[in-house]
C-alpha cells in the first residue's frame, strides 16, 4: 500500500459570477481506483469534472496528476500544448452525449483512427486493424467500420465514443453522465462494458451521475455533491448502506425500487 | 484473525427530525484461524450490523476492528478495497451483480480481481458451479433471472471460490435444499480446514451446530430497550 496517488485535488473552486459552481473539493484517486460523483442537477458536479480535466479553469485549487515522464504534475500550470497531449493520451474523456465526443462526418473507423494519429501513428493499415479491433471489443460490428456516427444507434454511439477515447490506452478516463439518455437494456450492455476494460485496462476513472445503481456496480468511491460542495464521500458501498449526511439519506431513500 | 473491540454503533435519522438511535455498544469478539464462530440473537439484536461492520459498508462510531494487518474503523477506502480484494470474503444474502453478465464470470470475478490468468479463473469457477450444482447450460446466461435458490448458490460460489483467510457468511444455507446444503458445509468444514476465521449468521440450528466452534449472543451488545 505505497506508491502515490494517479491524481490529486486540492482544493478546487469554480464560481460563475457570484455563483458557486463548486467549492472547496480535494480528493486523491489512486491507480486502478473507479470514483463516482453524485448529486442533483445543479450540484457542481460537472462543474467539477470540467475543472479536473482542464476544460474549465477553476478558480482556485490544483490538480496535480502523476504523469508517465516526469512523475506528479500540476496541470493548470502546464503549457497548453502539453495539456492538449495529455488529453490525448494519458487522459480520457467521455462525454454524456456521443456527439460532443465524436465526429460526427468522419466514419467509425476513422473516429478511433484518428486519436492514434493524434499520438503519431502514420501506418494506415496498422491504425485501420487498430480500430478495427476496438470496434469489435465494443461489439460493433466490423462491417460498420466506414459507416458514419449519425448512421448509428444512441448507444452504438456511446460504445464508439467509448472506443476512440480508450484506442490510445489512457490511464485516467472522465465520464460525464456516460449512460445518460440510454435504454436500461443498452444501459447495462454499456456497464458491462465499462467494467470489463476498467479492470483490464487497469484504468481509473472520475464517473459523474445521478444514478445510484449505476456508482454501485462501477464506483469503488463515492463522493456525493450539493450546492457545490462534498457533503459526504467514502466507499460506495458504505456511503449507500450507512449514509451520514441528511442529503445522502435522502437521495437513499428516494430511490425507487423495482 | 478477526477481532473486534469494543465497538460501538449509532444511525441518525436526519430525515425523521435527526432521531439518534443508538443501536450497539461494548461489542467485542475474536474469530481465531480454522475457527467458525456464529453469531445469535433474536432478530433486530444486531448480527446483520455487526457484521456490516466488519465488511466496512456501515461505519464503526467507536472502538476496533481488526481483520488482519487492517483496522477497518474509520479506514480510507482503498484500504477496504485492497482487504475485500485479498483478505476477507463475504456471503451475502443477495446477490449484486451487473445485468447480462454471464455467471461464469461473476464468480471467477473475484480471481480476476486478484490478476489470475483468465483462463485458470473460469476453469475454477466451472468447477465450483458443478460442485453447487448449477448446470453448465446456465453458465453463460446472466444470474440475474435465476431463482432465489439458484442465485444464493452463485453467491455461495463466488465467495468461496477464492481461499480468503477470514470469511463472513451471511446465511449461507439459507433457501437451499439438502443435498446443496450439505455441499455448503463441506466447504465451510474445508475452508476452516486450511485456517479461515469465519464468522457467520445461521438461523439454520442442525447447520450451526456442526460447524460451529463457539457461539457469540450479540444480545448483550444491543444497547436498544
Amino acid at each position: 500500500m505505497t506508491g502515490q496517488p494517479l491524481l490529486r485535488v486540492e482544493g478546487i473552486t469554480r464560481t460563475y459570477g457570484g455563483r458557486i459552481g463548486c467549492t472547496d473539493v480535494s480528493f486523491d484517486l489512486w491507480p486502478g481506483e473507479v470514483m463516482g460523483i453524485v448529486g442533483e442537477s445543479g450540484s457542481g458536479k460537472s462543474t467539477l469534472l470540467g475543472c479536473l480535466a482542464g476544460h474549465l479553469p477553476p478558480d482556485e485549487g490544483r490538480v496535480i496528476f502523476d504523469t508517465r515522464a516526469e512523475g506528479p504534475r500540476d496541470v493548470m500550470r502546464m503549457s497548453e500544448p502539453e495539456r492538449r497531449m495529455l488529453g490525448r493520451t494519458d487522459w480520457a474523456f467521455v462525454h454524456q452525449n456521443p456527439r460532443d465526443g465524436l465526429r460526427m462526418g468522419v466514419s467509425a473507423g476513422g473516429n478511433v483512427g484518428e486519436r492514434l494519429m493524434a499520438v503519431g501513428a502514420r501506418h494506415y493499415g496498422r491504425i485501420r486493424d487498430e480500430a478495427l479491433d476496438w470496434l469489435t471489443r465494443v461489439e460493433i460490428a466490423a462491417d460498420r467500420i466506414d459507416d458514419r456516427p449519425r448512421q448509428f444507434s444512441g448507444g452504438m454511439q456511446q460504445r464508439l465514443q467509448i472506443a476512440r477515447n480508450l484506442v490510445t490506452g489512457p490511464r485516467l478516463v472522465f465520464m460525464d453522465e456516460p449512460t445518460g439518455g440510454l435504454d436500461v437494456s443498452v444501459q447495462a450492455r454499456l456497464l458491462d462494458l465499462l467494467r470489463g476494460l476498467v479492470r483490464s485496462m487497469g484504468l481509473s476513472a472520475v464517473i459523474v451521475t445521478h444514478d445510484l445503481a449505476v456508482v454501485r456496480l462501477l464506483a469503488d468511491r463515492l463522493m456525493v455533491m450539493k450546492g457545490g460542495r462534498v457533503v459526504e464521500q467514502g466507499l460506495t458501498d458504505q456511503v449507500l448502506d450507512d449514509p451520514q449526511h441528511a442529503y445522502t439519506q435522502l437521495l437513499v431513500s428516494s430511490v425507487l425500487q423495482v | 484473525m478477526i477481532a473486534v473491540q469494543d465497538v460501538s454503533k449509532s444511525f441518525t435519522l436526519h430525515n425523521q427530525g435527526s432521531a439518534v438511535l443508538p443501536v450497539m455498544a461494548g461489542a467485542s469478539l475474536r474469530v481465531a484461524p480454522g475457527e467458525c464462530v456464529g453469531l445469535i440473537g433474536a432478530s433486530g439484536s444486531g448480527k446483520s450490523t455487526l457484521m456490516r461492520m466488519i465488511w466496512g459498508n456501515y461505519r464503526v462510531d467507536g472502538g476496533s476492528i481488526r481483520v488482519g494487518e487492517t483496522e477497518v474503523a474509520g479506514a480510507e477506502p482503498r484500504r477496504i478495497i485492497a482487504l475485500r480484494r485479498a483478505t476477507l470474503g463475504y456471503v451475502s444474502q443477495f446477490l449484486r451483480v451487473v445485468p447480462r453478465v454471464p455467471t461464469l464470470d461473476v464468480v471467477a470475478d473475484p480471481l480476476l480481481a486478484l490478476g489470475l490468468p483468465e483462463a485458470e479463473a473460469r476453469d475454477r469457477a466451472a468447477r465450483m458451479l458443478t460442485r453447487l450444482n448449477i448446470p453448465d447450460r446456465l453458465w453463460p446466461l446472466s444470474p440475474t433471472t435465476f431463482s432465489g435458490g439458484e442465485q444464493q448458490r452463485v453467491n455461495i460460489a463466488r465467495g468461496f471460490i477464492n481461499a480468503w483467510p477470514a470469511m463472513l457468511l451471511d446465511e449461507p444455507t439459507a433457501s437451499l435444499d439438502a443435498a446443496n446444503r450439505a455441499v455448503v458445509l463441506a466447504l465451510i468444514a474445508e475452508a476452516k480446514a486450511r485456517g479461515a476465521a469465519i464468522l457467520g449468521i445461521f438461523h439454520d440450528e442442525a447447520a450451526r451446530a456442526e460447524v460451529c466452534d463457539r457461539l457469540v449472543d450479540v444480545t448483550g451488545f444491543s444497547v436498544l430497550p
